[in-house]
Parts: C-alpha cells; structure tokens; sequence
C-alpha cells in the first residue's frame, strides 16, 4: 500500500492505529495509573479529529469498491466532531469505580464502529457498505450492554443486536435482488442497469427498510425507545446521533448516485414514510416521562425532519441535509450532555425530578433550554436555519403540503420540550436537584456544544463550505 | 453601524449588561437607560426621517442597508424604514420605555425577567426595521418565544396553561406563514434564476396568480393570528389575563401590532391580486373579531379580560381597514396599530398599577376609587375615553378615517359590513362607561381601600409618557398620517393598478 493510497483513506487508517494502540496501551498501562486512560485515548481521538481537517486527498481503491471525495470526508469529519464530543462527555461517567475494569473496551468499541461507518460511507461497492454497516452495529450492540449487570442496559443489548439482525436480513435481501436484476454490486454499475423492473424495485424497499431500521423511521422505530431508555447515556447520544446521522449521510449518497433513475418511486416512499416518523415520533414523545425515553422520540421525529431535505433530490436538499445533522448533533449532544451530568450526579432521568433545576442549576438549565430550542428550530439558534434550509430545500421541488405538516409538527415538537422548559423554569419543586458543580470535560464538552448551536446558525460560512460540496441527482 | 442596525444591537447590549451585572438592584436602572436611549433613537430616527423626505429623498425604504448573508440562497440581512415602519418604531420604544418602569417592583428573578422583556423587544425592533422575509420571519419568531417564559413565570392565575396556549397558538400561525413565505421566495423571480426574499425587489414583479391564491390565505392567516384574527384570537384573553402587566403592554401594545403590519406589508403587498380576490372571507372574519371582541368585552368581570376582548375588537378593525386596500381605510389602519398600542399599553399599565393596589381585577369587587387614587383614576379614564374614540385622542382619528376609508369601497357588500362594523363604537362606550362607572365612581364598597397609595414616582412616568402620545396624535394627527400617507401611496398605487375598480 502506497503513502498515496493511505492518505485517501486516512480516516479509517488513523482510526484503526487509535484503536489497536487503545487495546495495547492498556497492556504497558501501569495498572494502579488506569484511570489516565481515559486522556489518552481522547486526546489520541482529537488529534485525528483535527488531521482529519487537513487537506484530503479524492480517489478511489480497491477497483472502485472504496470512494473518497470531497463530500464523504466531509461527513466523516463530521462524525468525528461528534465522537469527539460523545466521548468528552463520558469521561466522567468512566471515571465511576464499576467501569473501571472496561475502560478500553468502551474506546476500543466505539472506534470499531467509527471505522465502520466510515466504510460505509466511503462505499462504492455494495459489499464494502453491508460490511461498514454490520462494523457499525454489532459494537454498538456491546455497548449498549455496557452496564451487563443492570437488566434494562442487558435488554438493550439483546434488543438492538436483535432487531438490527434482522434490518440486516432485510437489507440483504434487498441487495441480493439489485444483484440479481443488475449484474453488479458496484454503485456506478447499479445505476447504469438500474431501470422501473419491479423486482428491482422490491428490492429497492427491502433495501430502504433495512436502512430505516438503522434511522429508525417509522414504522421500523421500534426498538428505538426501549434501546434508548436501557442503554448507558452516553452510548444513548452516541446511537441517536452519531448511528443516525451515519445512516442518513450513506442513504442520501446512495439515493442520489445509485437510484436517481426511481427518483419518483422513492420520492413517494419518503413523503409517506417522512410523514409518518414526524407525527408518530411526536405523539409518542409528549407522554415520556423518562428524560431518554423522551429525547428518543424527539430523535424519532428528527429524522423525520431529515427526510425532508433527501425528498427533493437537489444539491440544496444535500446541503441542508449535512448541515442540519451538524446542527442536531451540537443540539441534541447538549441536551443528552445535561442528562448525562445531572445523570451522573443524582441518578436521576425524569422529567418531573427536573422541576425547579432554574433555581439550583441555573446555567444546566440554561444549556438545556438552548439546546431544546434548537432542536425546536427557534430562532436565534442554529436548528431554526437548519429547519428553515431542510423546508426550503423541500418546496423548492414544490412539496409546499409537506412542509405544512412538517412545520405543524414542529409546533406538536415545541409543546413537549416546553413542558422540560416548564420544569425547569415555572414548577415549583419541593426537593429540587440540589447545586452541583460538574467536572472539567462535561463544562468543555457543554460550552462545545453551546459555541456550536449559537455559531453554526449565524457563521453562514459553514453552510456555504457544505454547499460547495454537495450535488443532486 | 448603520442607524437601524443599532435598533437591535442597543437592546442586545442592554441584555449583555443586565446579565453582567452582579447586583439585581441595578438592573432596572441599566434596562430604563437602555431603553431610553431606544426612545431617543426612535426621535431622532423620526427627525431625521422627516428631514430627508423634505430634502426630497423620494426612496420607498430610507437608509436602506445590505449584507449578503446566505450567498447559496440569496438571503441578505437588509434594513430599511419608510413613514410606516418608522411610526412602528416609535411606538415600540414608547411602549417598552413606559413597560420597563411599570414593571419597577418586579422582585421575583428581576434579572432574567428584564433579559427576557427586551429579548422581547428586540424581535420586535428587528421585524420593523427588516426588508428581508428571512430576516423579517427570524425576529418575528424571536419576539413569540420569550413570552413563554415571561407568562409562565411571572404571569397569575392559570399562567401555565395561558403561556402555553399562547406560545402555541402564535407559533402556529408563524408555521402558516413559513409556508407562505416560502412559496412567495420560490415565486419570487419569474424564470427561477435570480430568488430573492427581499420585499422590495420582489414587489416589483408579479407573482403569479395561482401561487397568490394559494400563499396569500397562508400568509395573511399566518400574521393573522398575531392579529387576533377570529377565530384564531382565543390565545389572546388568556395570553393576556394571566400575563404580567409590563408583557401584557408590550404584547397588546406591540406585538399584536406585527400581525397587522405584517399582514399589510407582506401579504397584501407583495400579493394584492389575492388579496382583492379574497378579500370578502377575511372581511367577514375580521368584522366578527370587531364586533364579537366588543361584545366579548360587554360580558367580562375580570379588568384584564375585557381589555383583551377589547383588543381583540380593536386589532380586528386594523386587519378589517387593511382589507379595504384604499388609501384612507389604509392611512387610519396605521394609525389604529399606533394608537391601539400606546392606548392599550396604557389601560393595562394603569390595571397593573390597580392590582398592585387592590389585589384585585374584577370590577364589581372595587369601587369610588376616583376619591382614593384620583391621579390613576383619572388616567384610567382619559384611556377610556381614548378607546372609545373621543375627539381629541387618538382612538377618535384612528376610527374616523378607518370608517370613512371603509365606506368609499366601491362595493355594496363591503359598504354593508362597514356599517355593522360601526356599530362597535357605540358598543366599545357601552363597556368603556361600565367599567368606569362601577370602577371609579360610586360609593368606596371594601373599607380596605380607603388608604391606598395615589401613583408613585416610576408609574407616573410610564403613564404620562403613554398619554401625552395619545393626546399628541389625537391633537396634532396630520404630521402622522402625512408621513404615513406618503408612504402609503406607492403601495395604493401597485394595488390599484393590478385591481381596477
């Protein structure tokens, strides 16, 4: 392997060295010193965050199997940021004395399945993007299993291995009939023999379900919730962002390059489908009382959401798309960052247990706000111009019926994170939490995602830099 | 820093002060000079507003100023004020000058609720002073959402429900709008090559009409619900019943007003084919808000909910005049917006400053307070007389040229509804005189309110500086709706020509 082909695919190469040298440090470590781990893998993680803003090199290897480009390093960047942030954020949370024995594990996993979705979407080659996907979920599973001695973070486990077992049945199946019509596994290929064949159609959904199993679009959400609710907070962001937004970045590149010629066919599968997740996701979320039961269906709607830049097919559909996964990670990082530190502190996860957090926490509570609002597209925070670039994006292929329910969701959306606002700000509460003051990495991580939610909407630079990017069909 | 700019960068350094501020003590002080320096710009604004157009400046939007925001999208940061904008202004800053002093002994999280007052005003100064949809929109949402908090916190009585319902309903109404301002952008350039969300440019072309008929009922329903428009006025009792006094100024005073400015400047304007076309449903949906509000009002025991109804009646009558899209209904429009505002802003500062006092809102509890507070009470009825259009106030102006603009429409239908519409005078004195009847004269009923202190220092100034505008505009109205007018009349130029009578 020459320098040239390792500096295309740098991403994966550095990520595999983090996680090998993760795994062997632990074995010089000095053991009573355990705890210094920790640093050292997310500093190790930053450094490849910031080297992989360099300069990237575009071309393909493996005969076309493995693509990089201008837009796929991009994503990857993306999902490093939020890696990045996950794991600041779980640095208290490891530190506690029961996760002292698998502190390596918990970074060894969560790069596994970094390299993973970087594979996928670096993909040109069906194969090649079914391994990533796989790389990506069977850790996770692991993880969501961290706490194997609670029964819910077991159950989380069973359930997500589970389900995403057979999202991968269904995937697979779908893949086998494009080979089958086409000929080919490789996405030009596909493209090319791709035409209005009904099996290739069938095989088109089987393919989209596997997929919306992995975003958790209705009606494969399932498993969301109860995964969500059972895993350790951390690994709970990390899947509702992170997993997701990996899952969107690959599904709009391959909508847009393999399938542009069933546009229409898969134009109204979104519609429907897009429909559906927001209402549903929405519903669902008002009733929750358990804090990640709640950001679970407030991530269900998102996608939803999402799905409305990938409807229209246009380079302001993929811009929008990108930005706003950008966007939800800062938000919704922030809001599980608060979970997760209050979590921490007081074991407590409800939303009646938040009653009254203004008084003692104020600056918690301040966070949680922005954060919600900016999951709610309120003004002056960045999810209002992520929203606002996500609807235009959909009317301006004419889907004005769309955008309606769509923004008559957010308003359904806006009620529910009121009532956390409510909380916190208006009820009175007779124990409220009492005043904490969390650790270095939470503040750091808290103030990245904050910087992140106010800059990202008013920095029009960083819209346009994805816009340079992106392409339609 | 261009001159408008500085109308939301104040407030915002206003707002970072306030949260630097260690002593809650000094807070009130930072935001009255803050706003108060707002009042002095918005004179000085006024002055050298009137100063170019005598120089001749004959420009739609005066010191217009543009920064490329969005490039991909052609979403500009533009500013600009014409005669209309800048009575806007004006009164924004009159009202929450007079807001911040009438919410002086506010104790409870002082701090953040000063924050979250001007944040309030800042979406409002914002809105005015934008040319831009995109802009225009954000504001507009940035005004909505603090009330939330503003109500459900500081608010009495079900303030929860009322903030909820509030926050809800207006933001339902700005997701009809965002639709609406969508399909306006993607109709806003004829081949597509050149999208603009700037209001100017895109008044210049004609949108479609098809589009028109299918944007026009969005947008209009959308600013609509900020203008109580019935049926969508039911946040508004609530909203502002339960609301502390200085938000419920600021929101009937203001805020409501955006409804209707913005149902003139963007939806009628920008749309005016539509708007004649469909003028007749949305008539008869404000001339019920009119008469319904009045009513509503008739029926009320609780002081703050017959103000409400009352300005659910009197915001219905600006959308009703815009409607009749001729240059005189339109001129009293304007004038209503400014007049509604500073008189309503007054009637709930004075029932704040009578709560504070009595511990009470409803009518029939109090009673011969002229002999105990007689400053408050004469001022309560000076606002009276204000709503009920007496000459010399402004209420009088407002609804005289309103009715005589409604009148000249050529149609027989909309002659017919003017008259019914009418009728809300005399009904509005029915309730007006009740209430000051029951409230002010008349024996003193609850032997506790026989040694309540008259006004205090701080209430006084927010209340004559509320009524000395009211008798300003109803003594001297014509340098008002001249500079108004002006305005007004390339905008009854493009409407007319697109609709011939």
């Amino acid at each position: 392997m020459s320098l040239g082909n390792f500096l295309i695919m740098r991403h994966e190469m550095l990520l595999i060295v983090a996680a090998l040298s993760v795994l062997i440090a632990e074995i010089f470590w000095d053991p009573d010193k355990k705890k210094s781990i920790i640093l050292f893998s997310v500093l190790l993680f930053a450094v490849i965050t910031i080297i992989g803003f360099l300069p990237s090199t575009e071309g393909s290897l493996f005969g076309g199997m493995y693509i990089s480009s201008g837009t796929r390093v991009l994503m990857k960047n993306i999902l490093n940021i939020g890696v990045l942030l996950v794991l600041i954020q779980s640095v208290t949370w490891l530190k506690k004395e029961e996760n002292s024995g698998k502190i390596n594990e918990y970074f060894l996993l969560i790069i596994s399945t970094l390299i993973g979705m970087n594979f996928m979407i670096s993909a040109g080659h069906f194969l090649i993007f079914y391994i990533g996907i796989e790389l990506a979920t069977i850790p996770i599973a692991a993880l969501a299993a961290y706490d194997r001695y609670r029964n819910k973070s077991a159950e989380a486990g069973i359930k997500l291995i589970l389900s995403s077992a057979l999202s991968s049945g269904i995937l697979l199946y779908g893949l086998s009939m494009i080979y089958g019509t086409t000929g080919s596994m490789y996405f030009g290929e596909v493209a090319k023999q791709f035409g209005n064949n009904s099996l290739q159609i069938l095989g088109f959904i089987f393919f989209f379900s596997g997929m919306a199993f992995k975003i958790s679009i209705v009606p494969f959400h399932l498993w969301t919730a109860d995964v969500y609710e059972g895993s350790p907070v951390n690994i709970t962001s990390y899947l509702s962002v992170i997993s997701k937004g990996a899952a969107l970045f690959i599904l709009i590149i391959i909508l847009f390059t393999v399938f542009p010629v069933i546009m229409a066919t898969w134009q109204k599968t979104i519609f429907v489908t897009s429909i559906l997740t927001m209402t549903i996701g929405n519903l669902f979320a008002i009733r929750q009382q358990n804090l990640k039961r709640f950001l679970a269906f407030s991530s269900i709607s998102q996608a939803g959401y999402i799905l409305l830049g990938l409807i229209g097919g246009n380079q302001l559909g993929m811009t929008s798309v990108i930005y706003y996964i950008l966007v939800y990670i800062f938000s919704n990082l922030g809001a599980f960052g608060v979970v997760a530190a209050i979590s921490n502190a007081t074991g407590k996860e409800n939303i009646d247990d938040y009653n009254g957090l203004y008084h003692t926490n104020p600056k918690l509570s301040l966070i949680m706000t922005l954060a919600l609002f900016s999951l709610a597209g309120i003004p002056p925070v960045a999810g209002f111009f992520g929203k606002f670039f996500l609807f235009t994006a959909a009317a301006q292929k004419g889907y004005y019926l769309l955008v309606l329910i769509a923004v008559l969701n957010t308003i359904i959306s806006l009620f529910y994170y009121l009532l956390v606002v409510k909380a916190m700000f208006i009820v009175k509460s007779e124990n409220p939490i009492e005043k904490f003051r969390s650790d270095f990495p939470t503040r750091f991580a808290l103030g990245i995602c904050v910087a992140g939610i106010v800059i990202n909407g008013f920095a029009s630079i960083i819209f346009e830099a994805i816009r340079n990017l992106s392409f339609g069909v | 820093m261009d001159i408008l700019s500085l109308f939301v960068v104040i407030p915002v350094l206003t707002i970072t002060a306030i949260l630097l501020l260690k002593d809650t003590k000094q807070v009130r002080m930072v935001s009255a000079f803050g706003m108060g320096l707002q009042l002095l710009m918005a004179a000085s604004l006024v002055f050298l507003y009137l100063s170019a157009r005598h120089a001749g400046n004959t420009d739609e939007m005066l010191f217009v100023k543009d920064h490329l925001w969005f490039k991909s999208l052609n979403i500009h940061y533009t500013v600009g004020v014409d005669g209309i904008s800048v009575a806007m202004i004006s009164l924004t800053s009159l009202v929450v000058f007079a807001g911040i002093f009438a919410s002086w002994e506010v104790e409870f999280l002082r701090k953040e609720f000063f924050v979250s007052l001007i944040l309030l005003a800042t979406g409002v100064f914002g809105f005015f002073i934008s040319i831009d949809l995109f802009t225009m929109f954000l504001f507009y949402e940035l005004a909505v959402i603090p009330m939330y908090l503003l109500i459900g916190i500081w608010g009495t009585g079900p303030k929860e429900y009322s903030a909820m319902k509030l926050t809800l309903m207006l933001m339902g109404g700005s997701a009809l709008l965002l639709v609406g301002l969508l399909g306006i952008y993607f109709n806003s350039s004829p081949d597509r090559s050149r999208l603009t969300f700037n209001i100017l440019e895109i008044s210049k072309i004609i949108i479609p009409l098809p589009a028109q008929r299918l944007f026009f009922p969005l947008t209009f329903i959308g600013f609509g619900v900020l203008g109580a428009l019935f049926p969508f006025h039911t946040w508004s009792p609530d909203g502002h019943a339960s609301a502390p006094t200085a938000v419920s100024m600021l929101h009937a005073g203001v805020l409501m007003k955006l409804g209707g400015y913005g149902a003139f400047r963007v939806a009628i304007f920008l749309m005016p084919q539509a708007a004649h076309e469909l003028s007749w449903i949305f008539i008869i949906l404000t001339s019920i808000s009119v008469v319904y509000g009045a009513f509503g009002a008739i029926a009320q025991k609780d002081l703050k909910y017959i103000n409400a109804y009352s300005s659910v009646s009197h915001c219905g009558l600006v959308l009703f005049a815009v409607l009749m899209m001729n240059q005189t209904a339109m001129n009293g429009a304007i004038i209503q917006m400014i007049s509604h505002g500073l008189m309503t802003a007054l009637f709930f500062a004075l029932i704040g400053m009578l709560y504070g006092r009595t511990h009470t809102r409803m009518i029939n509890e109090m009673g011969g307070l002229m002999k105990i507070i007689p400053f408050l009470s004469v001022c309560y009825v000076i606002a009276g007389l204000a709503s009920l259009g007496l000459p010399g106030l402004s209420g009088f102006v407002a609804e005289m040229t309103i009715f005589v603009g409604a009148f000249q429409h050529p149609e027989l239908f909309f002659r017919i509804v003017t008259v019914l519409v009418v009728s809300s005078i005399v009904i509005t004195a029915v309730y007006i005189l009740r209430v000051i009847a029951i409230l002010l004269l008349g024996p003193t009923t609850n032997e506790h309110f026989e040694h309540l202190p008259d006004a205090k220092w701080f209430e006084k100034i927010s209340v004559v500086t509320l009524i000395g505008s009211v008798a300003a505009i109803g003594l001297a109205p014509f340098w008002l709706s001249t500079m108004i007018g002006a305005s007004l009349h390339p905008i009854i130029e493009k409407i007319l020509a697109l609709n011939p009578f």
